[in-house]
Order: structure tokens, then sequence, then C-alpha cells
């Protein structure tokens, strides 16, 4: 072989030519996790940027997309074996309970919080344990009420109901009609506990005091749960006790339920849909959508969203190419053209994106996904946020003290129950 | 063995006639000392078990001496924890959820076998038939115990759907409810969902196990039953049953043991909801040892499966020993 093909082949030549060795060995894959979105386009978006980013940064990286519900296995499968994708999409305040297995990313979240406007307290909350972050903020999906405008027109609500009883009076009327409220309480990642939690907070419960103990056997907790019981009974689609979080979403797309709590995309399913999705007046479904915020209770209007990050594992031996990537994908370009794709449905984890030329174009009624996050608690509140708060959150604790009382269970024993599982993690 | 060096006549040759051309002086070769070892009954023994022995070593021991160790220590995701002795299974005991599990797993077990049972031997009485298509017949029931699980437990979950059931349109349609029936968001009418499916999928299992034990008796025996005057009902129970005693034994340990350990069915159907109440005790295992990282507490939980399967297996082999020994 000649000295000149050798280089050829052995791509040497390149290298000489550019006068530095490459980044990263050939043959490098960077292996990243997600969920699958509820925007399908966003992934279809997420495939492409990892074209281009493999040829940006000279290793193959590579999108896996599976079930929310089934990513907790996953990262604790992964995290035990030492192996599996060297980038994990990480829910909620996951961050906290797998901290031993992450990197901690300080450097590109101070990069990220000064370039994009500071983060949201809850995308910095989850992220950060003690003064460390442990996973790279990305995205809060909010969760707005999605309901059929003309239905409770007919009801004689021309707003939507702004305290839970007034909703639980709507509800009943449009029950009635056989347009009954969508609400899951089964064990799902997304929207059983961002309707439970609120609801606990809205009466004025909490599952801990400021200093992290057990504080839920309270009288505001009691009084949700009871709330729980009643709407449920009056106003609800009974069979929402084994919902997961798609079966909202094809039960309000498919006219069974009246409002959900829901992200975006039943509403941007209806609109990209709208030559087949129609109400039952033969027109477009999208029409009829509209979206009002969770309403208030005793102890005030909080909302509960699902915010994600980023997590570098710890097992990973590309930790360098896998900064590098995030310091690439979360940057404006690349994140902005994914954002765009996402249509409200995803909002961003910093406050540079409620400035996005996107909501200048929003249709009106996803206009209110764009400062929705400004109204979030953090699960585990009152007290700090912990990966003990994150095992009860896996543990459905919360969801299944009202799942409980829906089935029959006594408010103050479905309140009880809580109490002791709660004391079991807490102490 | 023990031959070598010995000198052997050349085969077409003289013997040992002078002039006999001198072959090369025998080692004492290789394979003459592997052919001694293959007369050492105890090492070839060893030898060929030493495969086997690896194999349950690796795949069996191994993991089995892991789960012990987890549950007895406090090991969570990314945390290797301590010796906690007897903790987690105190606590597990203590813990309303797994109570609700364990019997919910007896329950289930104890249900799905019986209807298995019942309705394998049935189906495989009328397989043992002659009729037209009998093949084809016995081919297709093995149809639920083919397809895996995962996927038609997944179409038994659509079946089922709290908004969609085609059962309760089915049902509404026909005139036989007014209101849906809430298969799987009410905790009873899951539990009963979850052994129905159960039982179409493992149904199969015992009817071609069956067929098989029923294709063994001896028509002769029937026949002189028969002309003793025996009636149908009296020739299954004092003919066939007694001789089908050992099969069906060995299939509902088989079946005890899958059944009480099954986690796919409860996972896809009802993810152990509403609120805990369909869990069993493998899908609890996993809500609280994977999907929540408390890997100690979860390989405890698991643990309990051992007891109870340990006695029910031994109980049911001793008394197929009495039988085989009668």
């Amino acid at each position: 072989m000649r000295r000149r093909t050798f280089l050829k082949v052995t791509g040497m030549a390149g290298i000489l030519a550019a006068h530095r060795a490459p980044a990263f060995a050939q043959g490098t894959k960077l292996h990243v996790l997600r969920w699958n979105d509820f925007i399908p386009a966003c992934d279809v978006e997420l495939k492409k940027q990892a074209v281009e980013a493999s040829k940006l940064l000279g290793a193959e990286v590579q999108f896996e997309f599976i079930n929310a519900n089934d990513l907790q296995p996953r990262i604790t499968a992964a995290i035990q074996s030492q192996s599996g994708p060297d980038i994990i999409h990480m829910l909620h305040n996951w961050p906290h309970l797998y901290e031993n297995g992450l990197v901690e990313v300080n450097d590109l979240a101070e990069w990220q919080g000064k370039e994009q406007g500071g983060f949201y307290a809850q995308s910095e909350a989850y992220t950060k344990v003690g003064s460390r972050f442990m996973a790279l903020p990305h995205s809060i999906v909010p969760g707005l009420i999605a309901y059929r405008k003309s239905w409770l027109d007919e009801v004689g609500a021309t707003t939507f109901p702004k305290t839970y009883d007034d909703l639980r009076a709507v509800g009943a009327k449009l029950k009635k009609k056989g347009h009954p409220y969508g609400q899951t309480l089964g064990h799902t990642f997304g929207d059983a506990p961002a309707w439970a939690y609120p609801l606990l907070w809205n009466f004025g419960g909490m599952e801990t005091d400021r200093s992290g103990k057990t504080a839920i056997d309270s009288k505001g907790s009691v009084e949700a749960v009871k709330f729980m019981q009643a709407f449920w009974k009056d106003a609800c689609d009974e069979g929402g006790l084994a919902w997961d979080d798609t079966n909202n979403n094809r039960a309000f797309l498919g006219g069974e339920i009246s409002a959900t709590l829901n992200g975006a995309s039943i509403y941007i399913a209806a609109k990209r849909g709208q030559e087949k999705i129609k109400d039952d007046k033969g027109e477009p479904l999208v029409r009829d959508i509209l979206h009002a915020r969770l309403p208030a209770g005793p102890g005030g209007s909080w909302s509960y969203h699902t915010a994600f990050a980023h997590g570098v594992m710890k097992y990973t031996k590309n930790v360098k190419l896998a900064k590098d990537f995030l310091k690439w994908f979360h940057g404006a370009g690349p994140y902005g053209r994914w954002f765009e794709v996402a249509e409200g449905f995803s909002i961003g984890s910093t406050k540079q994106w409620e400035r996005a030329p996107l909501w200048n174009t929003i249709d009106e009624p996803m206009k209110g996904f764009k400062t929705a996050a400004d109204n979030s608690r953090v699960i585990g509140h009152a007290g700090p946020p912990s990966g003990k708060a994150t095992e009860v959150y896996s543990k459905y604790v919360i969801v299944d003290m009202f799942a409980k009382g829906v089935q029959g269970t006594k408010a103050e024993d479905a309140v009880k129950w809580a109490e002791v599982e709660l004391k079991k993690i807490y102490g | 063995m023990g031959e070598s060096g010995v000198k052997k006549p050349i085969a077409g040759g003289a013997g040992d006639a002078v002039g006999a051309v001198a072959l090369p002086h025998p080692r004492t070769s290789r394979p003459a000392r592997q052919g001694a070892m293959l007369e050492n009954e105890r090492l070839l023994a060893a030898v060929l078990l030493a495969p086997t022995v690896l194999l349950l070593g690796v795949f069996i021991a191994y993991p089995f001496v892991m789960g012990v160790w987890l549950a007895l220590s406090s090991t969570s995701v990314g945390n290797p924890g301590q010796f906690v002795g007897l903790k987690n299974f105190i606590k597990a005991f203590n813990d309303s959820i797994f109570r609700t599990a364990f019997w919910n797993t007896v329950w289930y077990t104890a249900w799905a076998t019986v209807f298995k049972l019942v309705l394998g031997m049935w189906l495989a009485l009328l397989l043992n038939r002659n009729f037209r298509g009998k093949r084809l017949v016995r081919a297709s029931m093995l149809l639920p115990f083919i397809v895996p699980t995962v996927l038609s437990t997944f179409a038994w979950r659509w079946m089922f759907d709290p908004t969609f059931s085609v059962l309760n349109w089915l049902l509404y349609r026909t005139g036989a409810i007014t209101t849906k029936l809430p298969f799987l968001s009410d905790g009873v009418y899951g539990m009963w969902c979850a052994i129905a499916v159960n039982t179409w999928r493992g149904m199969p299992f015992f009817a071609i196990t069956l067929l098989a034990g029923l294709q063994t008796i001896n028509p002769d025996l029937h026949e002189a039953a028969s002309l003793d005057g025996a009636n149908g009902w009296k020739r299954f129970w004092n003919v066939t049953w007694p001789l089908l005693k050992p099969v069906t034994l060995v299939v509902v340990v088989f079946s005890v043991i899958q059944t009480f350990s099954d986690f796919q069915l409860i996972y896809v159907l009802t993810g152990g909801g509403p609120a805990n109440s369909t869990h069993l005790i493998a899908t609890y295992a996993y809500q609280i040892g994977v999907a929540t990282g408390l890997l100690g507490e979860g390989a405890a939980i698991s643990l309990f499966m051992l007891p109870v399967l340990f006695i029910v297996v031994w109980v049911q082999l001793r008394y197929l020993r009495r039988l085989e020994n009668a």
C-alpha cells in the first residue's frame, strides 16, 4: 500500500489537513433516551436534529423514544447495570431521586440560565440538588383544562368555572347531558399528579411542612378528598380510575367528555387532524376547544406543570460529548426549531421563550400556555424538593389518596392512609 | 484402554513376522490419556454436568443469591446500601398494599387454576373424540398460548377499555346493560377481568396436556366399563380421572407456579390499579423495586413468593409420589 493510499483509507489525511485530531473517537455513539412526545412531529424534528448534531460533533447521535411511564424503570435498570443511554430524559423532580447516577452540570446550567433569561423556579428546584444542577432543564409541559365551549354554553356556563364548587355544579349539569368531565386517577406520570397535587394545595392541604415533615393530616386534605368524592360522582366519567395519560385525549377527541386537564396536545391534534376530527355538528372540533386554568379553592389557585430536563448519566464514558451535545441541543437555534414544532405544547424552562415569535401568531385558545408555568408549586410542598418527594410521587400516594376516596373509603380514612404511607417515607 | 505401548499386529500384515514395517514408537499420547479419563465415571459425570451447573449457577443461583442479598439490604437506585436484616420483610408485612397484593395473588392463582383445570379438562374430553377437522381445531386451540402475553393482553385491554369497550358496547346494544360496566376502573371487576384473561390464555396448556394424558388411556378399559353398565359420568370418574390424576397434578403444579408469579398480564391490563387494588406480588415488587428504585424493599416483596410456592409444590409432589407408589 502506498503511503498516500494508507492515509486516505485510515482517514488520517483529513486529520493532517485540519491540523488537529477529531474531538471524539471514530464510531463514538451518543444514545439519548426521551419520552414519546405527545406531539409526534416533535420527535420527527429531533431525528432531523440528530443527523445535524452527528455531523457537527463527529459522533453518531441516536434518539430513542419510549412511553413516559416506562422511563423510571429504564433509569433504574441503567444506573444499576451501569450501562445504557448516555443522556436520559428526566421528568418532574426525578434528578433528586437519581442524584447518585447523574453527572453534575452546573457549567451548562449557568450558561443556559444566563443566556436564556433565567430558569423558572420550578425547573431550577427540580434539577438543583443542594447547590448542584444534576440535570439540565429543558422544557415544561403546562396543564390547562381543555373544554368544549358549546357544551358549557348549553348549560349556562359562558365562562369556565372559577372555583371548584362552580366546576362541580357545571360538571353535574354536563354529566346529566351525557358530557362528563374526564379525569384520570390512575398510576400515570402526568395528568393524574397534575390534578391531584393542586387539588390538595388548593384546599389548603400539604404533603409536608416547611421542614419536610409529614403534614398531610389536615382539614384541608380531608376537604379536598370530600370534594373529589362528590365531584367524581356528580360530574366525572367514572372510568377515569383506569385511565392513563392518553385516555382523556382519546375520550375528548371522540366527543365522550366535555372537559379535561391536559397539555395542549388535544387542541393541537384536533387542529392538525381537523379534516377528520369533527364535533357533533360536523364542524372541525378544534373550533370548539378553549383552555382554562384550574379553578380556585380555599387555599388558592395553584397548578402543577410537568418539568422536563436531560440528565447525563454518571456511567457514560462520553461525558464531554454528552455535555457538548446538550449545549448545542439546548441552544437557541436547535431548541427554537423544536419549540416552533411543539406549537405551545412544550414551553421553555427559561423565561426567554415567553418572547418567542411563536406567541405572536399562535391561535387565541393557545395563548394561555405562554405564561402557564407562573403558578406552579413543586411536589413535596411545603417542604423542600427532595428524593423523598420523588418517592411519594413514584408510589402515587397523593393520587391514590383521592382514588381511595372515590372508591368509597371515607375521606378521613383516605387521608389517614396517605399519612401512614408518607410517614414511612418522610419519617 | 491401557493399551499404550503394546505392540499391535498391523492389519493385513504379517503380525510379528520378521521384516514387518517398523512403526514409530507410540507415545503415551493425548487421546490415550483422554480415553483413560473417560473411563473414570466420576470424572466423566463431572465433565458432562459442568456446563449445566455453570448455566444454573450463572442464570439461576447467582440472581437468586443476589435477590436474597438485596432483600436483606437497604439498596436503592444508585446507592449500594447496607445490611438491614429482616427490616424490609417486616416493612412489607406491615404494608397494607403488600397485604392486598398478597391476597390478590392467592385469589387470582386459585380461581384462575380452577377455571383452567375445569375448562381445560372439558376441552380435552371434547378434543379426544373423533370429528372432522379435529387436527385443525387442536392446532387453533393453541393460539392463545402461542400469542405473546403482552400482545394478547393489550387486545383485551382495548376490549375492557373504560370509554370505548367493545364489550360494553355489545352488552348495551343488546339491552343487557343500561350503564357501562367498570371492567378496569373497579378493583373487583378488574381482578375478575384478569382472571378471565389468564384463564383464556392458560386453558390451552391444560387442554393439550390433559389430551395427551387421555390418549394414553387404554380404550379397552372404557369398553369394559361400558359393558359393565357404567354411564359416561361413571366412566369418567372411575376410569378416566384416576388414570389422569398424575398428569393433572403436574399441570396444576406448573400452572400454580406460573400464575402465582404472573407479572405481564396484570402490568399491561390494570398496572395494579385502580389505587393498587389489583396488584399481585410480582407487579407490586416491580412498582417498589424498579419504578420507585427501592431495590431492597422490592426484592423482599418478591421473595415472599418463595415459601408459598415451595409449600404448594412440595405438597403436590408428595401427593404425586404417593399416587405413583399406590
